[in-house]
């Protein structure tokens, strides 16, 4: 029984170098795969099924001819199934409504939600044109939410630029909800929905967001252009809306002029269409645009608001399902030249919105004229109510900030009294 | 049939000096053991148990008989467990018989020799519930035995306890067990060979003492009687005192608070007057308590959960005044050349390596206790003292926050590196030198906020380690280590490295290192191509034209070890080493340069490397080969598609990689090496795909193989398919099988110990591997409705090893990643079944609101694909 060695390791390195090569090539060899099997996921998820509640219908044979009232559940999965790369070559009024059918809609907060600083996100909403930007096939393209492309260029997004050396799997491709700012010529980003092929529609704001931050940056996206890479993207700074997020986001200088804020719920996926689960608020202070102006840049001493005229005579919101504000008699209708599916401007008279429940109880509503047809929606109903409440009584950044404020007061534990 | 008389004959002319003789008496026991295993047996334990035998013919029949019970190899130790078990009853009882008899003979060699034969029969018998009077007897009347026999009784008992596992001996046993070695152990017994022998087997008792040492009364008369065997006469008794003090350290750590004082005074002085062998032991004592509040802090550290098993009892800290000055006093007690002598171990070295654990196990606080002893002995004329100083300087340095130290190094960082140049002792600039790569060790690098070396002596400190690599090999290998932890700490540097204006000096001396006549001296070699590869892993893109230089330069070296004559095969050893070396070197290079912008350049040499890398197989040295195959793993992956052209002639290296049982560190890395070929060639493989899956369906069946080979075996069936996709069809039937019975048996981890559990779930990770590379390689295809028959089994394998809730993370995300394959290859062929498991719920609920992000992601991909399957 010999005594057992007592040796320790004398002025060595814990681990040998031969140990450490070997640690590092296992390190690589599980990197790698890891990264084919993200592959391997990312090529079949390349077929994003985009069925959503709110799209009318994608099949491009149908588009010509929206049918929104029949019941698409029962030939869904392979029909709708649709390959972004095909909407990327649709033209013309297919690809305006595909794309405008895409994005997801904030709706005008006209109420402040509850748990504001535990649920939500918030950030200023860059001025500019919102659009989705494409990036597949060694290009990027860029489009408004009418479909109509504002931009086609090579970026530093993942196959976004004909360039050597990038790989990358063949068919992945990214879309980026993007606001352009003229100004600095900068793509702000406000939302992922597909990453290197990678479908996030069905992940919370807190996890696209998330993924936003860490992904975009390591791409070189965010870098100074060059000639791969023509225009800047950034990432939008958010913040929880706490006291603080809310101070930050309302008030604090950032390199894009603002146009409001944005609040994202955390949980909610990326829903195309309007959602309740996003909201934007503005007032002068964060926004230039707060009051719609007219066609010549004024704004018109009467709120204007876009509607559409079904069937039945009745003229609705864009929402789902539409909500009716009107009915115009078949005869306005037939000297008015219009057509059941088009969208009608109006004026809100001295009688002014009563609602009542989500629904309006009088409109007193002055035709103007049918809408320019550039326009792909009627407005929507908390549109019209935050614009009507903007000119008669807004809901104020003291509002948000005292809701928040009641909110904390209400988290602290309540002081018990054992009287009684 | 043999008689007795011709086996003790065969036995002892198994032992002559006559190579002839001995060869044929060894042919003919093992001829004997062939034909008749009982008898064999049986007439070696016949021997043993004669007194009127040749001591040495009893002592080889003990040995023979023992190597029959157990081996090494796990395989061949099952085997020979079995055939054990086979033996007839009466064989086994007679051959019982003769051991407890031998125990009382008068020759202490052959009684021990018994002792640890019965040991290993108990250890195959006790758990099968076999030879259950085994400890009655022994225990029945120890304490009227004559004394030879009570001690060797005592040390059957103690070998018994390390050859069987606690819970297969009734708790009333065990407490006899303890109470008669604690008994042997105590002053009043008269017997030296009796005490030593009860301290001995207390030692490898200790294990069964769980239930003793919780018991207040029991605890403190087991320790007081250790602790007075460290004061007996006879130093033997007192060296094995101390390790039973040691290992109660470790394994009893939070039952100790009640004997530390005492504990410490007998340490200390041991420490201070002892023979060096006990003084040793009583350090020994002090790294261990230290080992384990490391351990304990830690934990604490990683995760502020506050419900760590065993609470941190400060001891090293409440002990720190009286047992700083002690470790600090053994530092002058070093033996003149103990830095030339690989083996050397002596109080110094023990007293500082407790030292530099003190100051990780406290931190700051050691700093203060230690500054004066420094300040007092660097600069005085005995080299002892200023290298001990030194030494103490370089142990603290891992521990203390950088802020406690900072000011403290940057005053000591001129007077070191004059020391390194001018001091006149080896000795104290080899422990100078090691202080260097310390101070760069543990306070250089990004995280450091006040930087040690900056631009003003950057250029000094370089020329100074360069110089030193000139001096003796012991003291130009510890600057080599400190250029290596001076590289390191720019691993993160950006694209600019301090580094980059001397580059070209650093490689042109290290490499001048690796060529000095004496470089295999001190592993000095060894240590200037590590820093050699360091120095070109945190090398930036402004250097890299001087590492594509060095490619050549590597390779004509490579080339050099050869082209050898005949070598001593001591001279074939060094030079199996080197071509490890520059082998490795290599890889380090290909990983630095075999992606852009330098892939285009670098590849121009890859037909050479992959020559030379080839040839390196011809000489038969594991650690080469070892070294070659990782290198190719990473050409292969630099060259992609193109690395087909060396397929031909590399197969059969691979398949020789993967027929390695012995060596099986070659075969894991010829694995993992396989997978990078996969991901480099895609279907480009198939041809080799029949000979691969072969080779590897045999290793995963051998029992021979090194369990830790076996996941990553089943991961590259995995990177096969997702290579080869729908063609791996045919491999099917033979894989799946393999995978599920697996998979079975590692749903439920036996045994709570750590190492089991990491086992079991890196087993998990690969079989989870392999199906989510099948389900991939198989999407799309025809095929898929192969698949579906082993959905459900994959599906409870999912379920089961998720209720067990010991997986970690790597499963876990693994794992989810499986589901969501499963449901994206297979659709709506399995909805129903999806639907029906805990995974698709509670599992990966729990994965989406994991906060790994890497098994979030995996989630949402998992929740995606199932969507879809269950919405078809």
């Amino acid at each position: 029984m010999a005594p057992h060695d007592l040796r320790r390791p004398f002025k060595r390195r814990p681990i040998s170098d031969q140990q450490k090569r070997r640690d590092l090539s296992l390190l690589r060899q599980s990197q790698h795969r890891s990264d084919a099997q993200q592959r391997a996921r990312n090529l079949a998820s390349s077929v994003i099924s985009l069925q959503s509640s709110s799209s009318p219908d994608v099949d491009p044979e149908t588009l010509s001819e929206p049918m929104p009232d029949v019941d698409t559940t029962g030939h869904e999965s392979e029909a709708s199934s649709f390959d972004i790369r095909q909407a990327s070559s649709l033209r013309g009024p297919e690809a305006r409504k595909w794309f405008a059918s895409q994005l997801m809609l904030p709706e005008w907060m006209i109420d402040v939600p509850e748990n504001l600083s535990r649920d939500w996100y918030v950030l200023a909403r860059p001025a500019g044109k919102r659009c989705f930007v494409v990036s597949a096939d060694g290009t990027t393209v860029s489009r408004l939410r009418n479909g109509s492309v504002l931009h086609h260029f090579p970026s530093a997004l993942p196959g976004g630029a004909r360039k050597k050396g990038v790989s990358g799997p063949a068919q992945s491709y990214s879309i980026l909800d993007c606001i352009f700012h003229e100004a600095d010529q900068t793509y702000y980003v406000i939302d992922m929905v597909c990453w290197r092929g990678y479908s996030l529609y069905e992940c919370t704001a807190e996890f696209r967001f998330f993924w936003l931050q860490s992904k975009l940056d390591e791409t070189g996206a965010c870098d100074p252009p060059s000639f791969y890479h023509k225009f800047r993207f950034s990432v939008v700074p958010f913040y929880n809306c706490d006291q603080s997020g809310l101070h930050s986001a309302y008030t604090g200088s950032l390199p894009y002029v603002k146009d409001g804020l944005l609040l994202y719920n955390k949980h909610a996926h990326y829903h195309t269409g309007n959602t309740p689960l996003v909201l934007i608020w503005k007032d002068e202070r964060c926004s230039q645009y707060v009051i719609d102006t007219d066609n010549n840049g004024q704004v018109p001493n009467q709120q204007h608001i876009v509607l559409g005229l079904q069937d039945d005579g009745k003229i609705v919101t864009s929402d789902d399902p539409p909500v009716v504000v009107n009915c115009l008699n078949a005869d306005f209708i037939k000297q008015s030249g219009l057509s059941p599916g088009s969208l009608v401007r109006f004026a809100i008279g001295d009688g002014g919105l009563n609602c009542v429940d989500g629904k309006f109880e009088k409109a007193d509503l002055q035709y103007i004229s049918v809408s320019n047809r550039a326009r792909a929606f009627a407005d929507s109903y908390s549109k019209i109510m935050f614009q009507y409440m903007a000119r008669h009584s807004p809901v104020k950044a003291e509002d948000l900030a005292s809701v928040i404020s009641q909110e904390n007061q209400q988290d602290k534990p309540p002081e018990v009294e054992m009287s009684d | 049939k043999l008689v007795a008389m011709e086996v003790t004959q065969l036995l002892l002319n198994a032992q002559s000096i006559d190579g002839t003789v001995r060869k044929h008496a060894e042919e003919n026991l093992k001829l004997f053991q062939s034909q008749n295993l009982a008898g064999f047996l049986l007439s070696l334990a016949g021997e043993l148990a004669n007194d009127e035998k040749p001591v040495d013919s009893r002592k080889l029949a003990g040995l023979v008989l023992k190597n029959a019970l157990d081996a090494k190899e796990q395989h061949r130790k099952y085997e020979l467990v079995q055939r054990w078990l086979s033996l007839d009853m009466a064989t086994k009882t007679q051959i019982r018989a003769f051991l407890l008899k031998t125990l009382s003979s008068p020759v202490p060699d052959v009684r021990s020799t018994a002792s640890q034969v019965i040991a290993k029969v108990a250890g195959i018998e006790l758990p099968q519930n076999q030879w259950p009077e085994l400890v009655g007897s022994l225990l029945s009347n120890i304490h009227q035995l004559p004394a030879h026999v009570k001690q060797a009784t005592l040390e059957t008992l103690g070998y018994l306890c390390e050859e069987v596992s606690p819970d297969v001996v009734e708790q009333e046993h065990v407490n006899k067990i303890l109470t008669a070695v604690v008994q042997g152990m105590n002053a009043a017994e008269g017997n030296n060979d009796v005490r030593l022998a009860a301290t001995r087997a207390l030692y490898m008792a200790l294990g069964f003492a769980q239930a003793n040492f919780n018991n207040d009364m029991e605890r403190d008369y087991i320790m007081r009687v250790v602790c007075e065997a460290t004061l007996s006469p006879e130093v033997k008794i007192r060296q094995a005192a101390f390790e039973c003090l040691v290992s109660i350290a470790s394994t009893y750590y939070e039952k100790l608070a009640h004997y530390m004082q005492d504990i410490f005074n007998i340490t200390a002085k041991a420490v201070r007057e002892d023979d060096e062998s006990v003084a040793l032991q009583a350090i020994e004592f002090w790294s261990s308590i230290c080992d384990e509040e490391i351990d304990i802090l830690e934990e604490y550290g990683g995760e502020f959960t506050g419900d760590s098993d065993v609470p941190c009892f400060y001891f090293t800290k409440q002990a720190l005044p009286a047992l700083v000055p002690l470790l600090l006093e053994t530092l002058l007690k070093q033996e003149e050349d103990q830095d030339l002598d690989e083996g050397a171990w002596n109080i110094a070295m023990a007293g500082g390596t407790c030292l530099g654990l003190v100051a990780r196990a406290v931190g700051d606080d050691i700093v203060p206790h230690v500054m004066p002893f420094i300040e007092e002995k660097i600069s005085k004329p005995d080299w002892r003292e200023r290298e001990a100083a030194t030494y103490a300087f370089g142990s603290i340095l891992e521990g203390p926050s950088p802020d406690k130290l900072m000011t403290i190094v940057n005053a000591a960082l001129t007077f070191m590196l004059n020391a390194l140049t001018k001091d006149p002792s080896n000795h104290v600039k080899d422990t100078t030198a090691w202080t260097l790569g310390r101070i760069f060790e543990f306070l250089h690098g990004s995280t450091i906020e006040t930087p040690i070396i900056t631009q003003a002596n950057c250029q000094q400190i370089i020329t100074v380690l360069i110089q030193t690599m000139k001096d003796a090999p012991n003291v130009a290998e510890k600057a080599c280590g400190a250029l290596y932890f001076l590289a390191q700490g720019y691993e993160d540097i950006g694209p600019n490295s301090p580094l980059t204006p001397f580059f070209q000096e650093i490689i042109q001396s290290l490499l001048a290192v690796a060529h000095r006549e004496d470089a295999t001296e001190s592993r000095l070699r060894t240590a200037a191509y590590e820093a050699l590869n360091e120095v070109v892993r945190c090398s930036t893109d402004e250097t890299s034209a001087m590492v594509l230089q060095l490619v050549p330069v590597i390779m004509l070296e490579l080339h050099n070890t050869l082209e050898g004559e005949k070598l001593s095969s001591d001279e074939r050893e060094k030079q199996n080493e080197l071509q490890g070396l520059l082998c490795g070197c290599l890889q380090v290079i290909i990983q630095k340069l075999g992606s852009e912008p330098t892939k285009y350049v670098f590849m121009q040499h890859a037909d050479q490397m992959m020559g030379l890398f080839l040839r390196v197989f011809g000489c038969k040295s594991a650690t080469a080969h070892e070294e070659a195959m990782l290198a190719i793993g990473a050409l292969a992956y630099a060259a992609g598609p193109d690395f087909a052209k060396y397929m031909p002639e590399f197969y059969k290296y691979l398949e020789m990689g993967l027929q390695n049982f012995e060596e099986y560190q070659v075969c894991a890395v010829t694995v993992g090496v396989i997978g990078d070929i996969c991901r480099a060639l895609e279907d480009k493989i198939l041809p080799y795909c029949d000979g691969i899956m072969t080779q590897l369906l045999k290793d995963l069946s051998s029992n021979q193989l090194h369990r830790s080979v076996k996941p990553p075996i089943f991961s590259c069936f995995g990177d096969i398919a997702l290579a080869i996709g729908e063609n791996f069809e045919k491999y099917i039937n033979y894989s799946m099988p393999m995978l599920q019975s697996a998979a079975e048996l590692s749903a439920h981890a036996s045994g709570a110990d750590d190492e089991m559990t990491e086992y079991t779930n890196s087993l998990r990770n690969g079989i989870l591997e392999a199906y989510s590379g099948i389900f991939q390689g198989f999407k799309n295809s025809p095929k898929t409705q192969l698949l579906i028959p082993y959905a459900p089994h994959i599906l409870q394998f999912l379920d089961s090893i998720y209720m067990e809730k010991d997986m970690d993370e790597v499963v876990m995300k693994t794992a989810i990643g499986v589901l969501g394959d499963l449901a994206d290859t297979l659709g709506s062929h399995v909805g129903g079944l999806i639907q029906q498991s805990v995974s698709s719920k509670e599992f990966l609920n729990e994965c989406l609101s994991s906060d790994d992000h890497t098994i979030k992601e995996a989630a949402e991909w998992a929740k995606h694909a199932i969507t879809r399957a269950i919405s078809v």
